[in-house]
């Protein structure tokens, strides 16, 4: 080989044609992170302190955001209950519901590739889709569910249009997109050796047993992969909760008509919903800013959580 | 269709022929299979009707549409020529394509080399790095978009455009680098040292030895890309909102069922025409894109 000089200048030749070509190759993200990411997020905390409507020149007000976002404003609390349950109640139920068609999945023998498309297929339907879908099924006057469960003589909920339902319904709607987390479980449960289930059996256990000591400590670490990913997905949760509010609530709305987020009673008001609303429809930037801020706070927090190995994002020679 | 739907292989048929078992645990075994098979047919149940009435309402008349019923009386395909025929739900599809399209070719060609250097180069700062990546791929995009638009709307005046949406995915998305690092992990460091030796540079062997070998994860990361630029609604909510002509079909068929607020049946038929492109990519695409979806999770 020509280039094995070791001579001190031609070696730091060598490292500063390294460094040149790491850099060059990580140029496309070091800018878009510092431009797209760095930038607004310094801007978010500078207009968090600021009074700006988007059309006078920002003023200066101190903490007067925060106290108004955190002690005043009356859809803080809600939004953030609302975000909180969707995030217990949507990631346990998904995380169950996900293992248990993936379980199911492995155990069909007679047309697994038909049930595993169908079961599949929903997770591909585009959210926005997925849900003018789900509120037409669900709609109480008309819809086909409703429809059913009253020739069947049950009492059916309003689903979308009632307060109480709202949620679980969202709920209903994020299990008929299993499929994710179906395929992540599905790989998961078919790299348990089989051996050790064979020994198991010999030992005489049932299937509570096998499960509990030989699959669930296999699969634990997708389990709280899934869980953390699914966290930090429903923090995010918005674009299904303000379709299915805004359709539920049946207002026709012209481009540019403000509605009150989060149909009926507020039920489906997310955090995300939260900040568009006030940094788009009530061009309040600096508490969109704070809760944005909020937002950032709780999503590295979970973040943070990630980062650890058993998350297995980040593995030990990183 | 039925055979070569998703890779993974189904678990092994137990040879129960071979010793001829005892009847009773020959009766526990078709009991068993009875019982796996019914409560697939039920979940099976739960995940296709939705599609059924879907389909079945978007052929009823506009009056059948509002009764409840779940048969159409007639199949009334015209619904389908007058949502085409809607104003603007031409442009829109036209400009998911757009957006889509452009935003997957930016991803990959400027995500390619940052996942490479990530993967293959050691250089200090490279842990940090992964912890920042991995940081802007958790983070909500409610965090940064207010002083985003500002930014894109008073200094660059594109909103009422897709081009705020756009131009950033040409400077690396997080998520893809992440998912393409997995992938070009798995590649073995021999191939990239015998291409030096062979006097390739970095950005040769990156080319010429790595595209071709990581053709799958590629693939699937563009997959990943297009259906989350063709399922988006925020963005285009933000920056399209002002400007119907900007409108993507996701954004669109909101404000399709606002507009025709008692035609079930034709926001129905636009429902399916939405859902209907990317369901057929999957089923031309469906390896790369399982294949995608463990690499997010399994291979940690």
């Amino acid at each position: 080989m020509a280039t094995t000089t070791t001579t001190a200048p031609a070696l730091r030749r060598k490292r500063l044609r390294e460094r040149l070509r790491t850099l060059g190759f990580l140029s496309p993200w070091l800018v878009g992170f510092t431009v797209f990411f760095g930038y607004p997020l310094v801007a978010t905390v500078y207009f968090s302190f600021m009074h700006y409507n988007q059309i006078k020149a920002p003023t200066f007000v101190g903490l007067r955001n925060w106290r108004y976002v955190l002690e005043q404003m009356p859809l803080f609390g809600p939004a953030l209950w609302n975000t909180l349950w969707l995030v217990v109640v949507m990631v346990a139920l998904r995380v169950v519901f996900g293992l248990g068609i993936g379980l199911l999945i492995t155990k069909i023998k007679s047309g697994a590739g038909f049930f595993r498309t169908a079961f599949y297929l929903p997770y591909l339907a585009p959210p926005v889709a997925a849900t003018v879908a789900f509120v037409f099924l669900l709609n109480p006057g008309t819809g086909p569910v409703n429809d059913m469960l009253g020739k069947v003589g049950i009492d059916a909920p309003n689903w979308f249009n009632d307060p109480a339902w709202a949620k679980p319904s969202l709920v209903l709607l994020s299990l008929w997109g299993i499929g994710d987390l179906m395929v992540i479980f599905m790989a998961a449960l078919l790299d348990v050796p089989k051996e050790q289930y064979e020994a198991a059996e010999l030992d005489g256990a049932g299937a509570f047993t096998k499960f509990r000591y030989v699959t669930w400590p296999s699969i634990t670490p997708i389990v709280m992969f899934a869980v953390v990913t699914g966290v930090v997905q429903t923090m995010q949760y918005y674009t299904q909760a303000l379709v299915a509010g805004k359709l539920a609530s049946g207002v026709s709305i012209g481009p540019g008509t403000v509605i009150e987020p989060g149909y009926p009673d507020h039920s489906t008001l997310t955090v995300p919903q939260l900040v568009y609303s006030l940094g788009f429809q009530n061009f309040n930037t600096g508490a969109a800013c704070v809760l944005s801020l909020v937002l950032f706070a709780i999503a590295m927090a979970v973040t943070t959580l990630l980062m650890r190995r058993r998350a297995g994002l980040l593995s030990a020679d990183d | 269709m039925t055979t070569t739907t998703l890779s993974a292989p189904s678990a092994p048929v137990r040879p129960a022929s071979r010793r001829s078992p005892a009847p009773a645990a020959r009766r526990k075994a078709v009991l068993h299979w009875i019982a796996v098979h019914a409560v697939a047919v039920a979940a099976a149940l739960f995940f296709v009707l939705p599609f059924v009435f879907v389909f079945l309402t978007s052929v009823m008349s506009d009056s059948q549409a509002m009764s409840g019923e779940l048969w159409p009386d007639g199949w009334h395909w015209s619904n389908y020529a007058e949502v085409f025929n809607t104003p603007g739900f031409l442009d829109w599809w036209r400009n998911s394509l757009i957006y889509a399209g452009l935003g997957t070719a930016f991803t990959l060609i400027s995500s390619l080399p940052v996942a490479y250097a990530l993967a293959k180069f050691r250089f200090r700062g490279r842990r940090t790095a992964m912890i920042l990546v991995i940081s802007t791929m958790m983070l909500p995009p409610q965090v940064v978009v207010v002083p985003m638009y500002l930014v894109w709307a008073q200094q660059f005046h594109l909103s009422g455009s897709l081009w705020p949406l756009i131009i950033p995915m040409a400077f690396g998305d997080a998520y893809s680098i992440f998912l393409l690092r997995q992938f070009l992990l798995t590649i073995p460091r021999e191939y990239l040292e015998s291409a030096k030796v062979d006097g390739c540079g970095e950005l040769r062997t990156l080319l010429r030895i790595i595209v071709p070998m990581a053709k799958p994860g590629i693939a699937a990361v563009a997959l990943f890309q297009f259906f989350y630029c063709w399922n988006d609604y925020f963005g285009p909510q933000i920056y399209a909102a002002q400007n119907p002509g900007a409108w993507t079909l996701s954004y669109g068929l909101e404000s399709f069922k606002s507009a025709h607020s008692v035609n079930w049946n034709l926001t129905m038929a636009a429902t399916l025409l939405v859902m209907a492109p990317v369901i057929i990519v999957f089923f031309f695409a469906q390896k790369a894109f399982v294949e995608g979806v463990t690499l997010t999770g399994v291979k940690g």
